[in-house]
């Protein structure tokens, strides 16, 4: 069984306790043993590098240095806590001056960094480290006929972090094919959903969650997965306020990737957290349903204006 | 003798620790202006704010709304031709905003990160409504009637925290954080 040090952070403690409970689930189903870190912090999200970026890295670095304790790579399921993670590894691994100015901060909770560890998103490791080929096998319940809008959304492919395709990448519906649903094709996918604008700018932060909808329903999702909890908050918890500023009567649900996966593996929606969405995906995923009347439930459901 | 930077240089000294290319590599293509998601907000495209800082515009940049728009989502960044992290640089103008206390017309931005950082501070991780509630009152009265029927519905299927979550050895966070710069107890 391998062993990962898992970064929940701090959306998977309540807002999106449905993708830590799913991850735990899903990563269980696949023989992938994920040891959360004892005393984790925030990663600084964006908000903390708009302030001052060494103090921004040294959380990052305390994280790091607590899974090197343990000696497992890092994973974090939110695209933003490892996007983070991923590059400060990188900044400290390549800047030694600036590993030695933070491996002193981190000494006071006897820490060090030592750039031992590789972070890694969640669906990579899934992806790769299980592979879609032992995914496939283990499926239990293949989510036929499940229109899933793919939603990569910003961090997970941005910045680029090695050479892989940042304009059309294909992993993610590489990913919903092996455990039997049917990705649609939408433009957008890669498109940003405003992340924290929804607080700071919200017509913008609508505008943006407006327009993935859109484009979403248009391509005949039945619902959008995603891999980030700022993403699924988003898009997920303003629907009502997209349908009053423009006139359109959305209820698309928004789902964790994970949950996906670990129906697929035969778990029950309470195993992942299925219940607690503010649009219901329920309807929508009573996968064992023939094809066509997934689709006609969700065309009934999504009607536009 | 240390002679007076002009701002173009000053905002170079800001993006010291990027690996892309400096903002004079710029060819004014528009690239961009034309892939970001929120340009229509912005007073200014991130086109036209590298051409301004580049001519020593320093009130233009700093009273535009541009930076605080940005939603970090790195379109421009994996599509310069030039290679400039146009992101990167819009942190770097976030972060000098504050550093300088410029006058902010968009106060949100900026207080939001700044209560954001307390917060870490204090707890070593985030809680998503106590950031979120001082700005529910911004968005009218509708908005905010949506937002408590979202939050009863998240305390019903406990997705929202009542109380914060901390770190297990805050001390420690703290004195971590304070050998760096030093942060008091509430700063």
């Amino acid at each position: 069984m391998k062993v990962y040090s898992y970064f929940p952070g701090c959306s998977l403690e309540k807002m999106a306790s449905a993708y830590h409970v799913s991850t735990v689930e899903t990563a269980r189903r696949l023989g992938i043993e994920l040891r959360e870190l004892e005393d984790w912090n925030c990663c600084g999200a964006t908000a903390y590098f708009h302030v001052d970026e060494l103090l921004a890295y040294t959380l990052c670095a305390r994280n790091l240095a607590m899974a090197e304790k343990e000696g497992a790579d890092l994973v974090a399921p939110c695209s933003g806590c490892f996007k983070n993670m991923y590059f400060a590894n990188a900044h400290l691994k390549h800047d030694p001056d600036l590993a030695e100015h933070i491996n002193e901060a981190i000494k006071e909770d006897g820490l060090e960094f030592r750039g031992t560890v590789q972070v890694r998103h969640l669906m990579d490791v899934f992806i790769k480290d299980v592979g879609l080929g032992e995914i496939k096998k283990r499926v239990t319940h293949p989510l036929k006929g499940l229109r899933v809008a793919p939603y990569y959304g910003c961090q997970i492919v941005r910045p680029q972090k090695d050479h892989e395709d940042v304009e059309q990448p294909r992993f993610f519906e590489d990913l919903l094919s092996a455990i039997g649903a049917e990705p649609v094709e939408y433009p957008l996918k890669l498109r940003c959903c405003g992340g924290s604008l929804i607080v700071t700018n919200r017509k913008a932060a609508l505008t943006m969650v407006h327009q993935l909808l859109q484009n979403a329903v248009d391509s005949g999702a039945a619902l959008i997965a995603t891999t980030c909890p700022l993403c699924q908050i988003n898009l997920e918890c303003y629907q009502r306020h997209v349908n009053r500023m423009f006139g359109t009567t959305f209820a698309l649900p928004i789902v964790y990737f994970t949950q996906l996966m670990g129906l697929a593996l035969g778990a029950s929606p309470a195993q992942l957290g299925i219940g607690t969405e503010v649009v219901s995906p329920t309807q929508v995923l009573e996968c064992k349903m023939p094809a066509a009347a997934t689709g006609a439930a969700a065309r009934a459901k999504v009607p536009v204006a | 003798m240390a002679s007076k930077l002009s701002f173009a240089d000053e905002v170079a000294n800001l993006l010291y620790a990027t690996e892309g290319s400096p903002i004079r590599a710029c060819i004014q293509c528009g690239t961009c202006a034309a892939t970001c998601p929120v340009v229509e907000f912005m007073d200014h495209s991130p086109r036209e704010i590298i051409a301004l800082i580049r001519a020593d515009r320093k009130r233009e940049v700093l009273s535009s709304n541009t930076f605080w728009s940005c939603a970090s989502c790195y379109s421009c960044t994996v599509r310069c031709p030039k290679g400039i992290d146009i992101a990167y640089m819009m942190y770097g103008l976030k972060r000098y905003s504050m550093w300088r206390n410029g006058a902010r017309r968009h106060a949100i931005g900026p207080d939001f990160s700044k209560r954001f950082v307390r917060m870490i501070v204090k707890h070593g991780r985030s809680y998503e409504p106590g950031l979120v509630a001082p700005y529910l009152f911004r968005n009218g009265l509708r908005a905010m009637l949506y937002e408590a029927l979202t939050a009863l519905h998240m305390v019903r299927t406990r997705r929202l925290p009542l109380m914060p979550h901390r770190v297990k050895r805050p001390g420690n966070f703290r004195g971590m954080l304070s050998r760096i710069i030093p942060v008091g107890p509430g700063a």
